[in-house]
């Protein structure tokens, strides 16, 4: 007798261990919430570093193909005019999600530089190749308005940094034919109807006449949402011929992998 | 829940951890790999367009 109520004791806490459906209920529980947090942790940093480094290693590769002289770079026979190229030559319209153009912004990092794709297809373009031209804007170098858009967060999160570029930073469009050079001059949000930041002159009537030639990004805006948009504007200041080479402010970036 | 796979996992205390540590290595990979892309394929997506894609 006495020795059967310790016996008992170990017998009922060795069933609870194996039946104690509050336990696994907690331990499930835990164990979703853990899951969670690592799904967060990888959608808002771990893929976005991933996929930005993938985004990365295509422009330099495209970069690099069109410098290899495969067929794909016209030489042309330029006499030396050093300073005054004219007006800016302006590439032929790409196929969609054809990545025709390779984009760099010091803001965002020495060694920042992301290819810009035709078309804004969520699946084709924004969501792959990360930054797309909206196909009724104009083109790089041309009058009126060259219009791209990317994400802000997630899927590798292009503008990311959208609201820390400051007036006067440079970015650089990069064609296979030439070099263009942008200035930001500001930023402005509207709710996501407004379609007037993508027309010639921005918020003006389409027929305006203008000689302007603008670069406009837009992004969601705030983070993490899609509420309004994130508008950044900027005029070329100069172009030059890719033959010429790159721009001088952009070699070290160039030189550094990028 | 883990109670019971640390039991039944075999053999001395070092072979049950890397044992463990392998399977957690497992799970995180099939979750980066293929779990997450589809989660996140349900998710909505935040668009960065105006007047809509």
């Amino acid at each position: 007798m006495t020795d059967s109520r310790p016996q008992t004791r170990r017998r009922v806490r060795a069933q609870r261990k194996r039946l104690n459906i509050v336990g696994v209920l907690g331990e499930l529980l835990i164990t979703a919430g853990v899951l969670v947090f690592l799904f967060l942790g990888w959608q808002l940093w771990l893929n976005d570093f991933v996929v930005g480094e993938q985004h990365r290693d295509e422009a330099v590769k495209l970069t690099e193909s069109w410098d290899n002289g495969d067929g794909s770079v016209p030489t042309r026979d330029r006499p030396e005019v050093p300073e005054d190229y004219g007006d800016p030559i302006v590439p032929a319209v790409a196929k969609e999600a054809e990545q025709f153009a390779v984009m760099y912004i010091p803001r965002f990092g020495d060694d920042w530089v992301r290819t810009v794709s035709e078309g804004i297809s969520l699946s084709k373009v924004l969501n792959r190749n990360g930054i797309g031209r909206y196909p009724d804007t104009q083109l790089p170098g041309e009058v009126g308005n060259f219009a791209v858009a990317a994400h802000r967060t997630t899927y590798g999160a292009p503008f990311k940094q959208i609201a820390e570029l400051q007036v006067g930073d440079k970015i650089y469009v990069r064609t296979p034919d030439a070099y263009y050079t942008y200035v930001y001059r500001n930023t402005e949000y509207v709710w996501p109807t407004g379609v007037d930041v993508k027309n010639p002159l921005p918020q003006q009537p389409p027929e305006t006449p203008t000689t302007d030639r603008i670069l406009t990004m837009t992004a969601c805006h705030p983070m993490f949402s899609a509420a309004e948009r994130i508008i950044a504007y900027a005029v070329l200041e100069s172009w030059q011929p890719a033959d010429a080479g790159p721009p001088a402010e952009l070699e070290p970036i160039l030189k550094a992998g990028g | 829940m883990y109670g019971a796979l640390w039991r039944v996992l075999p053999g001395p205390v070092w072979l049950r951890i890397l044992i463990l540590i392998l399977l957690v290595a497992a799970v995180l990979y099939s979750l980066v790999t293929w779990v997450f892309p589809w989660v996140n394929s349900l998710l909505p997506v935040e668009e960065s367009t105006v007047g809509g894609p």
